[in-house]
């Protein structure tokens, strides 16, 4: 097990610069998760720390030694890939046995802890098939199992769970936070899903742009975003963003406010708007509702709330719940905007 | 629908067998003359099946030349232009595949353009290099010129298939503590095994059917089977049906090995067309 640190971290393909610089420490032990829009450079990032791309500039630090230099598999890291990379031509047996070979291990403790693999993993019945006879949560499996064996200082995963169907990928999901816990092993988890980083994360790194926007434990970046881009970008259904007099009128840019804190009514309330859409889902309905002078708002009203499309409702921001959002898109708090008037 | 369908299937079923015939009937043709006496070969109109079938030719063939010499120089020339061909094509192939520079596609492109220069604009220096380097007339001459020429060929096939490969695959070995030689054995090789034997039987094919160098630089000795066909048309005029018999003993071996391996042939030749 091992801390990993990244000091003044760049890269650069050419003239376009993926990462500009992070600075970034994960502590020993961490479930730490990268998570962005697509090309914001968290997979160019974990291949910086994995040594598949060498950093323009700055250094990576793994229980404080500097790996910068070092090839890929002396740095003590297992990754696990979004297209599972398994060996083609070689049995599930032959794949986790992989890089115990390529250490020079002996016969019989490759196979003892092959087995060891496969009992975790619940691949004991799999051992003689090749990947293609394997269901895709099977062939997960099977590259975890590969990234266990060599009992990494860290695990890297990178979108491990992509090509799983919505079924799977819950329950691979709770799988590698079994593992997590049962090896307390430091895993590096990228993601674009913002539900699997909030479920899985010890600590979320939300990326944009190659800059980290904000680090913090999942709850911290849904209760406190520093910016606009993070409050858009964690929760599910998305914060709703207002700009215009409503935003100026509470002395911001933008003013954001989750759909669980709008409260409905059929009756009376601050905004008044016509229902777009209403999601019925049991145990919560989100309503979707269009403002007029305010946007397209979503609220989230427990258990179920009797509207159709087309029909009238009211809504109440809870004024304690708003964030607001300065004209570049970072926090700003309830006293510092009454410091600025 | 389905009857517009079938007939389709039938016009180009019927197609695909004029196409095949037309491609194999001067093969056809050749066989068939090898089996003839020299008048029979000639005759007009030609006789295509009814005539007296003979095996003189070949006997006459095998008894005045030295058949089994020209065929194993044949074998070493092919193979070994194509074994050493591939152990230097596969290493060139693997690194532009796999860790493409800017300039990856210009040296390609340069690559295949050799292909393009014909070869009698360098004979004479060619020639000249052999001489001076004891080369003329030697197997290994051979076995180098024609490695060099069918070095491009080799190189791009196996580009495009190692391309197929996905990378996250080689980046996985190299995880795992696989060094550059372990990945490209254990790893490459294997995943493109059927790019590698296709690319290996065409570039046998290729050396096997050479004739310019091999005849310009080849005396008795180490002619190939080559060589051997075109000592048949020598000064004495054009005997068809020995120059048959000897075209079809010098063909029979490529032919069958061509036959046996067309599965592969054909698929290596399709790879990466369709995924």
């Amino acid at each position: 097990m091992a801390g990993i640190a990244l000091r003044n971290v760049s890269k650069a393909f050419g003239m376009q610069h993926v990462i500009p610089c992070i600075d970034l420490d994960i502590g020993d032990g961490e479930l730490v998760v990268f998570v962005g829009p697509s090309g914001c450079g968290k997979s160019t990032l974990l291949r910086l720390i994995a040594g598949l791309e060498d950093a323009t500039s700055g250094q990576v630090l793994i229980d404080g030694r500097d790996v910068t230099q070092l090839a890929p598999a002396q740095r003590g890291l297992s990754m696990v890939f979004q297209s599972y990379a398994l060996y083609p031509h070689m049995s599930v047996r032959d794949n986790i046995a992989f890089p115990l070979r390529m250490m020079g291990m002996e016969r019989a403790t490759v196979e003892r802890k092959v087995a060891d693999a496969a009992r975790v993993l619940n691949l004991q019945d799999y051992l003689d098939r090749k990947p293609r006879e394997l269901s895709g949560g099977q062939r997960q499996r099977v590259a975890i199992g590969r990234a266990i064996v060599r009992e990494p200082v860290a695990f890297l995963f990178d979108e491990p769970l992509s090509n799983l169907d919505a079924a799977l990928r819950v329950s691979m999901r709770m799988e590698i936070a079994r593992l997590h816990q049962q090896f307390g092993t430091t895993m590096i988890y990228v993601t674009h899903d913002q539900t699997e980083a909030m479920t899985l994360a010890d600590r979320i790194v939300v990326l944009n742009h190659g800059r980290v926007e904000q680090v913090g434990t999942p709850l911290q970046l849904y209760r406190h975003p520093a910016s606009r881009f993070v409050a858009g970008f964690i929760g599910s259904p998305r914060m709703n963003l207002i700009e215009g007099p409503e935003a100026a009128r509470h002395g911001a840019a933008t003013v954001g406010i989750r759909p669980e804190n709008l409260v409905l009514s059929d009756h009376s309330g601050r905004w008044q708007g016509r229902v777009s859409l209403a999601e019925h889902l049991g145990s919560d309905t989100y309503v979707h509702v269009d403002v007029e002078g305010v946007g397209a708002l979503t609220a989230r009203a427990a258990g179920d709330f009797d509207v159709r499309h087309g029909g009238r409702v009211w809504l109440t921001p809870d004024e304690a719940s708003l964030h607001r959002f300065d004209g570049e898109g970072r926090c700003v708090t309830a006293s510092e905007v009454d410091h600025v008037r | 629908m389905a009857g517009r369908h079938g007939r389709n299937k039938l016009v180009f079923t019927a197609l695909a067998w004029v196409l095949a015939l037309l491609v194999f009937f001067p093969l056809l043709w050749t066989l068939l003359t090898s089996f003839k006496t020299e008048g029979e070969a000639v005759a007009i109109p030609p006789k295509f099946l009814f005539f007296d079938w003979t095996l003189e030719n070949y006997a006459e063939v095998w008894e005045r030349t030295d058949y089994l010499r020209h065929l194993r120089n044949s074998i070493i020339i092919s193979l070994g232009s194509t074994l050493i061909g591939l152990a230097v094509a596969i290493p060139a192939a693997w690194a532009m595949a796999f860790s493409p520079t800017r300039s990856t596609r210009t040296v390609l492109l340069w690559m295949l353009s050799t292909r393009m220069l014909p070869a009698v604009g360098v004979l004479v220096p060619v020639y000249l290099l052999f001489k001076q380097a004891g080369l003329l007339d030697s197997r290994s001459g051979l076995v180098l010129i024609l490695m060099l020429t069918n070095l491009p060929i080799m190189v791009w096939m196996l580009y495009t298939y190692f391309r197929e490969i996905p990378r996250e695959i080689l980046e996985a070995a190299r995880m795992d503590g696989a060094t550059p030689l372990r990945e490209l054995a254990y790893v490459l090789a294997p995943m493109a095994l059927p790019g590698i034997a296709s690319t290996l039987l065409l570039n046998v094919i290729l050396a096997w059917n050479e004739s310019f160098w091999t005849l310009n630089l080849t005396a008795a000795s180490t002619g190939p089977l080559t060589a051997f066909i075109a000592s048949f048309s020598a000064p004495e005029g054009l005997f068809y049906a020995r120059l048959s018999a000897a075209s079809m003993l010098a063909i029979a071996p490529i032919v069958v090995l061509g036959w046996l391996s067309q599965k592969q042939l054909v698929r290596g030749l399709t790879f990466g067309a369709v995924k």
